[in-house]
């Protein structure tokens, strides 16, 4: 274990320290007192580089990824996993606004809630094929223009007098797969998508992830499979293609 | 019959395709080469024949015809004249009728002015002398990239630490046209001219095929709101990366390409499934501010280990300085201005022809507010849409652009007539197609050869120009207003670009 206190390190030096750590070989890295520094972990490519973070990491944690895996012990910020293409990234805790944005690759746990536009424009192409799993509730716009991968929300904090979901959930989704753990409202999404109920096999698909959550978080799965999924799906991969005609 | 006329959605032809029968010998070439089903042969008549709404006017039947038996023309106006509705009737029919949008391609073609053409260059004349560039050294590398405020040489050595620069050995570089809005042949030749030529060429937003990762050294890598194909090996080959945020032909708009043209290895270059739409968001939903676009800025910056400058791609609008005051604070490299007479592969019309600002004025603003702001020096400007020839480089030098991008001039170079038809993925020059049996049309070999022709001849006319100015550095060029004076333009026009008028 390699260990670095962050504690008043300005993000450039940090990620410098990162970095050189990494290519001394070490593969179990642990950065304490951690407070709101930018892009830790940003375009490493080590697959078997684990970060450990110990404090709130600031905004674009993990951006352009490709490979290792980063614990964080504490909330997360915006921009999470921002054109993420592999590895892992687990959240003990909150992330902010822009998970996953544009993500292609690789798996992201959060345990609880995250902000607006989780998961925008997350993509899939063959072997390539994100995962999400969010433990708690999220804000609006999730899932817009959504093109490929799956994301699973289960609303484990969800509190009676609040939605599960913002509105505009899934606008201009054209690819991937959302599902919701309860019910969704209606009225939340937009006219690209629709609620259906999961097939067999992809049930199989939605087993396997919070089974990987719950044993990360620590907490009852059957419990969380208790309830029913609903999926969201896209109503057409070209939504917009009527819109528009060949001119002069 | 094939070519029977619906009423219903008759809208006149554009052109007329005439052929001299006599001359014709019926070897049916136009007919194999047509991609736009305006040409086919009629076997019981032993005739061919043209279907004139379907043609484009690209000219390609006339241009492969062995004994020049077709001419294409204009279509004269079959409307009564009517100076106000002129060009209005057949797109409000077109909408009513097709219950949608039209989508055009290749730039602004609207008769708005062009300052270019308002802008006169000096010559020197006795009282100091003009430079033969045939026969006395001439300068035209340049470096882009953020420059330091000043300094430190100390024992003999440089002790300043120099960011990150790209270095041209002609200030023109092939502006971005991503793989999938172009042929694969067309990339091929644009990445050999540009290593040959040591300049470079921008892969657009739609990633990096494979096989061109041999240019590694002569690509810029760009990065807009759809990330396609955006990963750590193509950060990694790009020397210089350009965050699109926006573009001179549909500012402020996302970018569309449709799923019929996103085949099987454009799926796999853009990294997104084959046949759905591959639609970029309007705005990168990380950047919505200024700080937010200073963080897209150093991720890409410390994924890449400060290594590459870092280039933000505006479209000219209307508080354009303003913005890219803003940019160079942001922690840009180079900033990118891309006019309103730049070019696309796809756009809606209106958005087309009538959102932006030309990229004269623009280029004269920014210029002079990063002076003002003294600034200037933290970015390069890249001067984008619309140029078209080398004159248009000297007089954007002039204006104060550090280079400029050429991307219609050099389709044109390689066979492209301006048809406009891009966005139909039917080019029939080969050019602007993923289809096989077209693409083919385009040899790389020679198609690279013209782009090196043309950048060559480009660059003697621009040395011709300078040692007529007697500059023989086209640093000294740069931002030099008083080589340009302005003619047919008012006060405040004159103002803005800050040249004088000519005679004074």
């Amino acid at each position: 274990m390699y260990e670095i206190d962050a504690k008043g390190v300005y993000y450039r030096d940090l990620n410098e320290r990162v970095r050189k750590a990494i290519r001394e070989h070490h593969k179990d890295i642990v950065l304490h007192n951690v407070c709101g520094q930018y892009y830790i972990g940003c375009g490493l490519n080590d697959r078997d580089v684990k970060l450990t973070i110990n404090g709130v990491p600031g905004n674009d944690l993990g951006a352009f990824m490709n490979g290792p895996t980063i614990i964080v012990n504490d909330d997360a910020q915006d921009g999470i996993g921002n054109t993420m293409n592999g590895g892992k990234i687990v959240v003990y805790g909150n992330a902010g606004d822009v998970v996953a944005y544009s993500m292609r690759g690789g798996k992201i746990f959060i345990e609880k809630d995250v902000g607006y536009r989780a998961c925008i424009h997350m993509k899939a192409y063959k072997e390539m094929n994100p995962t999400v799993v969010i433990g708690g509730c999220s804000g609006a716009f999730m899932g817009e223009y959504m093109a490929g991968g799956t994301l699973i929300l289960l609303g484990l904090t969800k509190r009676d007098d609040k939605p599960l979901t913002g509105i505009y959930l899934a606008t201009g989704m054209h690819g991937g797969k959302i599902f919701i753990r309860g019910s969704v409202d209606e009225r939340m999404l937009w006219s690209e998508a629709v609620i259906v109920s999961p097939t067999k096999e992809e049930m199989k698909k939605v087993k396997s992830e919070v089974k990987e959550f719950c044993n990360l978080f620590k907490i009852d799965y059957n419990k969380v499979m208790d309830e029913e999924f609903v999926k969201v799906a896209p109503k057409s991969t070209r939504p917009y293609g009527h819109l528009y005609i060949p001119g002069p | 019959m094939k070519w029977m006329k619906n009423l219903k959605t008759y809208v006149p032809p554009s052109f007329v395709v005439e052929r001299d029968d006599y001359r014709c010998i019926r070897c049916k070439a136009c007919v194999e080469q047509c991609s736009f089903d305006a040409t086919f042969y009629d076997e019981d008549e032993d005739r061919v024949w043209n279907w004139d709404a379907n043609c484009v006017g690209c000219d390609r039947c006339a241009a492969i015809c062995p004994t020049e038996a077709i001419t294409v023309r204009r279509a004269d106006p079959t409307y009564r004249y009517n100076h106000n509705w002129n060009g209005h009737i057949d797109s409000i029919k077109k909408r009513a009728i097709f219950g949608g949008t039209p989508v055009v391609s290749m730039g602004n073609d609207r008769p708005y002015p062009i300052y270019w053409d308002h802008m006169l260059l000096n010559a020197s004349q006795v009282t100091n002398p003009s430079i033969d560039p045939l026969r006395e050294p001439m300068e035209l590398k340049t470096f882009l990239g953020r420059k330091p405020d000043s300094l430190d040489i100390s024992d003999d050595a440089l002790k300043t630490k120099l960011a990150p620069q790209l270095e041209l050995e002609i200030p023109i570089m092939f502006a971005a046209m991503s793989y999938g809005a172009l042929s694969y042949n067309v990339i091929e030749a644009l990445g050999r001219a540009a290593k040959e030529m040591g300049t470079y060429y921008n892969s657009g937003e739609g990633g990096l095929n494979k096989d061109h990762y041999k240019f590694k050294g002569n690509i810029i890598v760009q990065v807009a709101s759809g990330r396609f194909g955006v990963h750590k090996d193509y950060l990694d080959v790009g020397s210089a990366i350009e965050i699109k945020i926006g573009q001179g032909a549909k500012p402020g708009i996302g970018g569309h390409l449709p799923g019929e043209k996103v085949s099987e290895t454009i799926s796999e270059t853009r990294m997104m499934p084959q046949g759905s739409d591959a639609l970029s968001p309007a705005p990168h939903h990380d950047v919505y501010s200024i700080e937010d676009l200073r963080q897209l800025i150093y991720a890409l910056k410390e994924a890449t280990e400060y290594k590459k400058p870092v280039a933000v791609k505006i479209a000219c609008v209307h508080n354009v300085a303003a913005i890219s005051s803003g940019i160079a604070r942001a922690g840009a490299d180079i900033i990118v201005l891309d006019g309103f007479k730049g070019g696309t592969g796809a756009s809606p019309q209106v958005i087309r022809d009538n959102i932006g600002l030309p990229l004269e004025v623009s280029l004269a603003v920014v210029d002079e507010r990063l002076r003002q702001e003294g600034i200037r020096q933290y970015v390069s400007i890249v001067a984008s849409g619309g140029i078209r020839n080398s004159m248009d480089v000297v007089k954007a030098i002039a204006l104060g652009a550090d280079a400029v991008y050429i991307g219609t001039a050099a389709l044109i170079a390689i066979g492209c007539t301006m048809c406009q038809q891009c966005h139909t993925g039917k080019c029939a020059w080969g050019i602007s197609t993923q289809d096989p049996h077209l693409s083919k049309r385009v040899n790389p070999d020679i198609s690279s050869k013209r782009l090196i022709n043309l950048l060559e001849v480009w660059a003697l006319e621009i040395k011709e120009t300078m040692g007529a100015m007697g500059i023989n550095s086209i640093e000294s060029l740069r931002g030099n207003r008083l080589n340009l004076r302005g003619v047919g333009l008012n006060e405040k026009e004159l103002e803005i670009l800050g040249i004088l008028p000519a005679g004074e």
